[in-house]
């Protein structure tokens, strides 16, 4: 009992000291705003997005966070529209990401970039929606966040667009006669993309010869999964899941002895600046992707030269994904002259018309550049491509 | 042929988990505590020895050993700050602060290291008759395939256990570490330094982890921050599967829950395989309430 | 007979405690003077309040170690979910709908703590924990693969697969790695504290009935506690039970105040999580259990000052607050301190140890 009482005394205190930093947090933003009135503050537009910053999914985050800050101090230095970035850690789970969304309303968020996961991605953009925020994903991918939400726009491919446009490619190239897939089971993006990959195969007449999947808890073996897509005599395999997991596979696959040609999805890029990779272990994988780091065009040269002057890694496609969004709100507010001192609701109706109607390019789109239906989904093309020499090279 | 294959990879995977498991044991046998940091440990030493091998370009076996020394200095501070002050309380408490610690050393290791991930280098290749680096041994005519990594963890595992089992039966310190382990306040009356030895356990423990962690990812070569947790908490499992707190246990434990992973995943269910694991386990102990080769102890009035 | 008022009163205490914390709250946000993150933050601090005291009663009460009570709160929040989401016509109501559920999900949590509870509660200590951490991954790994959908022929079930050949007017309620989507979210704070209230109420009749009793005799000496005719598996499961259906009611809960949900979110960590709100409170201490829990699930949130470094703050933060409670000068140091303060000691301080 001495140790009872003790404890909740102890426990009051720390919830104290919580509940003071957490009215400091309060009236942070008030001061902003107050002091804002005055002097620099309301020049710019808070964009503000949650993103895995911690936990196993931290890489995406990270990367996200990383790509769009590039843009942001680019478009500051530019003069003109000036952002002001709040990136809040989720740890890829929809109720912190429904925290750091707080977070952010606390600090006035005017445009939202969403989340960067899928499944926090789909508590987020409801609340967008309710509080009239603009929202703009870079690389959450399934269906479900843009469902029903007039104001929650991607960036990035659909899950189904994906798995389809994946089938289709590997039917329409004769690619592979008996088709392998490996997929993961326990998560959102990989089971999106192989239920469409699934649906559109079998409409085309693909022969899938193997279906496995694995999970969190044993991501770590593959034999099996390979051992059968080996014995079943697969030439294809399709890796709907990304690279981290995809390193492994290549290199459990060399071990064996098995090299079939590999096709994997956007997710797979990343996987040749894996610190110690050995990218012959992916020579010839094709994968349909948006952003190619190695591209030789300017705005991606510049872009991936300022990521690893910062951060010494080669940046991937959420880093890309996430710079083109900036970019998008850029072109988009400029087109509709908002200004800073806009209410949200204002700024979100006329984002809406704004990106229903804009063509964008960016890092991210080719020469076509990408536009927006009312659904929030994107329409640009993927690049396929296939790894030589450790490089990506153009498939068509 | 397939069958055989399989059980390769079964007992390859189980060498992995029951490396990381004797840690688990021993610290568990001696201090009787659940060290949740173990696999973090077990990350950490992987980094350190990525780095000092790709970084300063030393000899991998010179990174293990700065490894193995980093860790047991870590292992010793970590008990040192965070276990030493709660000796007296319950064993909850110190429970929970090893998850503080595992925390910790995540989240440490995120801003240290990045969390992008690194690809472990493969240090067990060799020459083969015709000059060509091999990551294995083909058998049968191509058609069974064995990794040297497996080889050597299955070999580091039974040099550990019996090096492990001679120490603590034989050696002076090795006895005090029994002496604790059964009844503290006895050792402590006998002049035995029950800090001092229980100390040496977690710096024998976590020396033990930078091992593991080596071979974790020389098998499994992608390392991230979070490498360690799932392979620990797999490799507890393993080691109350084999009876926690015996030595023999882990290892079998260990073996035993890789070829079931893997054969379930083969034969039962990739999708469940987890849940087939774990209702293994559950059935093990429910027959064998301490576990295959733990010791049971009944309670007396 | 002085205990027993000592005893009632500390619980009357609880009850005005989380009365007053709604009152304040309540105040506040309809003054408008509470932030957008706090408002949003209410009902998972309910739902941890009672994951804390539910697991409290397990651990503290019963006295065995679980890692995975996770496991019945995600029973429930996958059975609530999918009860409200079947039931949106037929109950129009949003808070009886929700009430409703609620108790939907805790009786699947119930019946899933007594399919858990036959095989476990015959081990003992550490393996306990293992079983029960294993019965949490099972249930984990079973939700990621189970398929419910409803459509104008009935109810379909399937496992590991997506259903085939459903109507057009289907309607997919659980979809594997999916979990559920698109859920109304008709939690409230309000109801929040109802549950937080019911649950002090069920914890503290049962402790302090004569079932509560003789769970605490079996937690202090089993052996003896059967030897004056007490059947111990009865009064076991009773606890285990019961702290499985409020997990459960908790659960439903948790889901319906997201949009979404995913088997993956009730894990080992989840598990891990609550018990640290268990021991940090006090095993034992439905008070503390409700303190620890409310100011653990604030505290990431207002470390967020700390940007990159919040949850290695959050892990020191940890650390100290278990070696600065446990440690004897200071113990001994705020034990003189309250002497001084209430002038005595209390004699329950003495056999009421953890």
């Amino acid at each position: 009992m001495k140790k009872k009482k003790f404890l909740s005394l102890a426990l009051a205190a720390v919830m104290v000291m919580g509940c003071l930093a957490g009215c400091g947090n309060d009236s942070s933003p008030s001061d902003e705003s107050g002091s804002g009135s005055g002097g620099e503050t309301t020049s710019a537009f808070k964009i503000g997005g949650t993103g895995p910053l911690t936990s196993d999914a931290a890489i995406y985050g990270n990367a996200a966070q990383r790509g769009a800050q590039i843009a942001v101090d680019e478009v500051n230095a530019m003069g003109g529209i000036q952002f002001e970035l709040n990136y809040q850690d989720d740890a890829h789970d929809p109720e912190k990401a429904t925290n750091a969304y707080g977070k952010l309303m606390d600090w006035g968020m005017q445009l939202s970039l969403g989340s960067v996961t899928s499944k926090p991605a789909e508590a987020t953009s409801v609340l967008n929606y309710e509080d009239r925020i603009f929202a703009l994903t870079p690389s959450a991918s399934s269906p479900a966040t843009t469902e029903g939400k007039d104001n929650v726009f991607q960036l990035c491919f659909t899950d189904s667009g994906q798995g389809a446009k994946s089938a289709e490619y590997i039917s329409e190239k004769g690619l592979g006669a008996k088709i392998a897939v490996i997929w993961k089971n326990d998560d959102v993006y990989s089971k999106g993309l192989y239920d469409t990959f699934m649906a559109e195969a079998e409409k085309r007449g693909l022969n899938v010869v193997s279906d496995t999947t694995f999970n969190d808890g044993n991501k770590t073996d593959f034999s099996v999964q390979l051992g059968e897509a080996q014995s079943s005599g697969a030439d294809l395999v399709f890796l709907p899941m990304y690279y981290d997991v995809a390193a492994l596979i290549l290199s459990q696959a060399s071990t064996m002895g098995y090299s079939p040609k590999w096709f994997g999805v956007d997710g797979m890029d990343g996987i040749l600046s894996v610190d110690g990779f050995d990218t012959s272990l992916a020579e010839g994988v094709m994968l349909l992707t948006p952003f190619n780091a190695d591209d030789e065009d300017e705005k991606t040269k510049a872009f991936v030269a300022k990521y690893q002057e910062l951060y010494g890694e080669t940046p991937n496609q959420f880093a890309a994904d996430a710079y083109d969004c900036i970019y998008a709100y850029k072109q988009a507010l400029e087109a509709a002259g908002c200004t800073p001192d806009m209410s949200s609701e204002e700024l979100c109706d006329a984002m809406i018309k704004q990106f229903t109607t804009m063509t964008f390019h960016g890092l991210t789109s080719d020469e076509s550049g990408m536009t927006w239906d009312e659904t929030g989904t994107v329409s640009k093309s993927p690049k396929g491509m296939v790894i030589q020499n450790g490089v990506y090279v153009g498939l068509d | 042929m397939t069958f055989l294959n399989y059980l390769i990879s079964g007992i390859s995977l189980g060498s992995v988990y029951a490396i990381i498991a004797l840690g688990y044991t021993m610290v568990y046998g001696i201090a009787k505590m659940l060290n949740f940091a173990h696999g973090d440990v077990i990350m950490v030493g992987s980094y350190i020895c990525f780095y000092a091998v790709t970084s300063f370009e030393l000899p991998p076996l010179v990174g293990v050993i700065i490894s193995v020394i980093l860790c047991t200095v870590l292992g010793i501070v970590i008990e040192r700050l965070a276990y030493k002050p709660l000796r007296q309380a319950p064993s909850l408490a110190v429970l929970i602060t090893a998850i503080g610690v595992s925390y910790f050393l995540q989240n440490a290791a995120l801003l240290l290291w990045s969390s992008n991930i690194k690809m472990f280098p493969s240090f067990f290749k060799f020459a083969d008759e015709n000059g060509e680096l091999q990551s294995g041994v083909t058998l049968a005519g191509g058609q069974l395939n064995i990794s040297y990594v497996t080889i050597v963890t299955i070999v580091s595992c039974i040099i550990i256990m019996v090096a492990l089992t001679w120490f603590t039966g034989k050696t002076k310190m090795g006895k005090a570490m029994r002496a604790v382990s059964e009844d503290k306040g006895a050792a402590q009356l006998m002049g035995i330094n029950v800090n001092a030895t229980i100390s040496l356990t977690f710096a024998i423990g976590s020396g033990l982890a930078a091992v593991a962690g080596v071979l974790l990812c020389s098998a499994y070569p992608t390392l991230v921050p979070t490498t360690g947790s799932m392979p620990g908490i797999k490799a507890f499992t393993a080691a109350v599967f084999g009876g926690i707190g015996s030595i023999p246990g882990a290892l079998l434990g260990g073996l035993l829950l890789g070829v079931i992973q893997i054969f379930t995943q083969a034969y039962i269910s990739q999708q469940l395989a987890d849940a087939v694991v774990f209702a293994v386990l559950i059935i093990v102990l429910l027959g064998k309430p301490a576990g295959l080769l733990g010791k049971q102890i009944r309670e007396k009035v | 007979m002085k205990k027993l008022n000592h005893v009632s009163r500390r619980n009357f205490l609880t009850y005005a405690l989380v009365l007053l914390a709604y009152a304040v709250l309540q105040f506040l946000s309809v003054q408008g003077s509470l932030s957008y993150s706090l408002t949003g933050m209410l009902v998972p601090i309910c739902v941890y309040v009672v994951m804390a005291i539910s697991l409290n009663l397990t651990v503290g009460v019963l006295g065995e170690l679980s890692l995975g009570h996770a496991g019945f709160m995600s029973v429930g929040a996958f059975m609530g979910t999918a009860a409200a989401m079947l039931l949106e016509n037929a109950i129009p109501s949003d808070p009886l709908r929700l009430a409703v559920s609620m108790v939907i999900g805790a009786a699947f949590a119930a019946l899933a703590g007594v399919i858990i509870g036959i095989p476990v509660l015959r081990l003992n200590g550490d393996y306990l924990a293992i079983v029960t951490l294993a019965f949490g991954e099972i249930i984990k790994t079973i939700f990621n693969n189970l398929y419910l959908a409803v459509d104008s022929n009935g109810l379909h079930v399937s496992l590991l697969g997506n259903i085939q050949g459903l109507d057009t007017d289907a309607r997919e309620i659980i979809g594997g790695p999916m979990g559920i989507g698109s859920i109304s979210r008709i939690s409230s704070f309000t109801a929040g504290i109802i549950l937080v209230l019911l649950t002090l109420m069920v914890v503290f009749n049962l402790v302090n009935s004569r079932a509560g009793r003789a769970i605490m005799a079996i937690r202090d000496n089993s052996i003896a506690a059967e030897s004056v005719g007490i059947n111990i598996t009865k009064y076991k499961m009773m606890a285990f039970v019961t702290s499985a259906a409020l997990a459960g009611a908790a659960g439903t809960l948790f889901a319906m105040n997201y949009s979404t949900i995913t088997a993956n979110k009730f894990d080992f960590n989840t598990s891990i999580l609550v018990l640290v709100f268990v021991v940090l409170g006090g095993l034992g201490n439905m008070q503390g259990s409700i303190i620890a829990a409310a100011a653990l699930t604030i505290l990431p949130e207002a470390l967020r000052e700390f940007a990159d470094y919040r949850m290695l703050v959050y892990a020191i933060v940890l650390i100290l607050v278990m070696l600065v409670t446990n440690n004897p000068t200071i113990r001994m140091f705020l034990d003189q301190v309250r002497v001084r303060l209430i002038g005595r000691k209390k004699k329950e301080d003495f056999n009421d140890a953890v």
